[in-house]
């Protein structure tokens, strides 16, 4: 009884001592060298893994981000800059600092200003809807409301707004991680440059059909007239296949545009009811600008109060 | 002995109503509208200008790139406009507008009524005609003929395989087609066999047009080498891969041609025009279009110049139904509703198909009971139940490696689920973004 007992003993023993070398050797011969720089990188990001970086979740950018030489072209949309500023400092990089985005929907057919031609009996999801053809109404461009893009939206930045059949982004929820650009199958997100108070200023149509069709199928369409494209100050208009484009980053929110436009389809949004002359500017446009987003308001404001004056 | 694939398929109702009725010729519109892009692969350039007269038959665009196809005008006017015009896929396509004014064809396109049985052209001229002429399969692909005749170096045909067999319900052209113009027919079949070098031919035909085989049958007599091969009634038979395993035994690869296994297919549409192109000098610039529905008034088959608005197909046929729901493009299997019916018909075009409102909306969506029907009944032998979920959760590795790309989209799967899960719709999306993946992994 007591031999069973101590034999057990000694063979577990000794097999244990085995195992123990066994695996020193192999941990040693197949010893994968991981930087403890990425754990200290990965706690710093914000989570979210949602791919907005262009790697396959936080993980992932954080290998990159320690490997990288420069960080020039790695960026968290997410996180932001004071992320990027902490990691840079985490490993003793310089920061490319890049100015904060928000998804915009270029399009603004709602059921009142895009009459339907037809009803979409289908699966109700865009990417289906749009493989099959061009949709509901005669604007092939326009957005097909199904909400692909409310389905990949990540931060609840984006629902549904039953009246109009369109999606609507929440500013401030939204990370710029640019899943809705991906999961719109007609390309009618992109990332703007995020001014403060959110203002935007944009060509709220991708139609780039003629003036006269695009006007009958919808009539808030971009008819392709130019007449904003001649009145910016900022050459931050261009026109292409009938269609007008804001360049986001040359704009610098001059609201002269919006005026012009026969249509109204460039949306001014968060604007203060503007007033006659520029020089009237409300009180809290003077105001000094708030850390954090300085590149973009000092040209907003010295533009707005009349000195027009490049990037 | 009747003959049929082996893998899959289903056996729709026929509804096969205009097949009494003949062909009619729809008098030439108003106006037409000619899409630039009829055929698979780049779309044609446009050679001529707005404002330009054109005579019937004369091209009016040329085949950019190897796979592409000529076009040409169906009617003759003068061309009003170069714009877009909306397509059956839904979107809008390049297309040139013509103005009618009288019907003048081209000088050298031979006109009269009778049968030109002896070819004159050699092999290579035949295939020169052919590319020139703009002849494009007619089942339904529209992929260009002469890319299909010219055989690349190593390769070996020794199966030529015509299909007759138009197992899409409702759709009769190629059965009118078949029963008036067989010798016609026949001649293509052998233009076919000398431009391949071959001296033998197979018309393949399901057996529920009996008229046509036993029509076929008693001309083949007087042209040896020509079998016809009555088929059993499934769907889908007339796709490629199905009518040469049906005919030949033999399967074609994943991923390959049917020249992988020494066979081509063209459709008795096609070989009509290929003679019409080689005998009569006539490029493509009409074809057959059914136009049909259990509510339309006058069934029909219709002989229709390319460009045509739909809409004159419809009235050709006794008008709008006042039930109608749908109108498709194309058979019922396969074809694709129509935003509105001003869109052209094309070469691709081989039906208008009126359904009701109560047959032509969507059920509700139930979960998957597991029955394994669509299995079942896959021609291609895929999983569609466990391919949509893959499609509908991103997951496009597994996708590429459970063959989606074999999917030859002919719908059985969505006919046959009890649940009326939109399997195909997930499959064909699927597809879409497998292939973007696939070709973007090809470029460097």
């Amino acid at each position: 009884m007591t031999a069973a007992i101590l034999y057990t003993i000694i063979i577990l023993t000794s097999l244990g001592i085995v195992a123990a070398f066994v695996l020193y050797f192999v941990a040693q011969r197949f010893k994968v060298y991981e930087d403890p720089k990425i754990d200290l990188v990965e706690a710093v990001l914000p989570g979210a893994n949602c791919g907005g970086c262009g790697f396959a979740g936080c993980r992932n950018f954080a290998e990159q981000l320690v490997k990288a030489e420069t960080l020039d072209d790695l960026y968290c949309p997410v996180g932001g800059k004071e992320t990027m500023e902490k990691i840079a400092a985490l490993l003793g990089k310089e920061v490319v600092s890049q100015d904060s985005r928000v998804a915009v929907l270029r399009c603004n057919g709602a059921c009142e200003y895009r009459p339907r031609t037809n009803v979409y009996d289908g699966v109700a999801t865009c990417s289906i809807a749009a493989a099959l053809y061009g949709g509901e109404t005669g604007c092939q461009y326009g957005c097909l409301g199904f909400g692909d893009c409310v389905e990949a939206c990540k931060f609840d930045a984006l629902h549904m707004d039953q009246e109009t059949g369109l999606p609507v982004v929440n500013d401030e929820n939204c990370t710029a991680c640019g899943a809705c650009v991906k999961a719109c199958p007609k390309d009618l997100f992109e990332l703007r440059k995020r001014w403060k108070g959110n203002r935007k200023i944009y060509v709220a149509c991708m139609n780039e059909d003629k003036g006269g069709i695009a006007r009958k199928n919808c009539s808030v369409a971009c008819i392709g007239c130019a007449k904003c494209f001649k009145v910016c100050p900022h050459d931050a208009i261009t026109m292409k296949n009938n269609l007008a484009f804001i360049d986001s980053d040359k704009c610098k929110l001059c609201r002269k545009c919006a005026p012009e436009c026969p249509t109204n389809c460039i949306l001014e949004i968060g604007f203060p009811v503007k007033k006659p002359r520029p020089e009237n500017l409300p009180e809290e446009q003077n105001k000094p600008v708030e850390p954090g987003i300085e590149p973009a308001d000092t040209t907003a404001k010295n533009t707005i109060s009349g000195k027009e004056e490049k990037q | 002995m009747i003959r049929t694939f082996n893998k899959g398929g289903v056996h729709p109702h026929e509804n096969k109503i205009s097949a009494r009725s003949g062909i009619q010729g729809l008098p030439v519109p108003g106006s037409v509208a000619i899409i630039l892009s009829q055929h698979l692969g780049a779309p044609a350039k446009p050679v001529v200008n707005r404002g330009d007269e054109v005579k019937t038959g004369q091209i009016i665009a040329k085949g950019d790139g190897f796979i592409s196809s000529n076009v040409h005008a169906s009617v003759s006017g003068k061309v009003i406009k170069i714009d877009v015009a909306d397509d059956v896929s839904g979107y809008k396509r390049p297309a040139v507008f013509i103005e009618v004014s009288g019907d003048e064809w081209l000088d050298n396109i031979i006109r009269d009524g009778s049968v030109d049985r002896e070819i004159k052209l050699n092999g290579t001229e035949i295939i020169n005609r052919i590319s020139e002429s703009g002849i494009v399969g007619l089942g339904g692909a529209t992929f260009p003929s002469h890319v299909k005749l010219t055989i690349p170096r190593g390769k070996k045909v020794d199966n030529l395989i015509i299909n007759g067999v138009e197992c899409e319900p409702f759709l009769t052209a190629d059965h009118a087609l078949m029963l008036e113009k067989g010798e016609e027919l026949m001649v293509g079949v052998k233009i076919l066999m000398k431009a391949l070098n071959l001296n033998k031919a197979v018309i393949g035909i399901e057996n529920n047009k009996p008229d046509a085989i036993q029509h076929l049958q008693s001309l083949s007599a007087q042209y040896g080498g020509i079998q016809i091969q009555p088929l059993k009634v499934k769907y889908p038979q007339g796709g490629e891969k199905q009518l040469i395993k049906a005919i030949t035994g033999r399967e074609i690869p994943s991923g390959g041609l049917p020249m992988d296994v020494g066979a081509l297919v063209f459709n008795v549409g096609s070989v009509f025009s290929i003679y019409e192109a080689v005998q009569k000098n006539k490029p493509l610039f009409e074809r057959i279009v059914t136009v049909t529905g259990r509510s339309v008034s006058k069934p029909s088959n219709l002989r229709v110049r390319i460009g045509t608005p739909v809409s004159a197909l419809i009235e050709a046929a006794g008008g709008l139904p006042s039930d109608t729901g749908k109108i498709i493009c194309g058979g019922p299997m396969m074809g694709k509703a129509l935003s509105n019916t001003e869109i052209p018909v094309v070469k691709g075009t081989s039906g208008i198909l009126m359904l009701p409102d109560s047959e032509s909306r969507r059920h509700k969506i139930l979960p998957c009971v597991r029955c394994g029907k669509c299995v079942d009944v896959c021609p291609m032998g895929l999983e569609p139940y466990l391919l949509m979920p893959l499609s509908q959760h991103d997951h496009f590795d597994a996708l590429e490696r459970a063959h989606v790309m074999d999917c030859i989209e002919c719908g059985s799967c969505s006919y046959i689920c009890p649940a009326r899960r939109p399997l195909l719709d997930y499959i064909r999306l699927a597809k879409a973004n497998v292939g973007k993946i696939i070709r973007t992994r090809r470029k460097p």
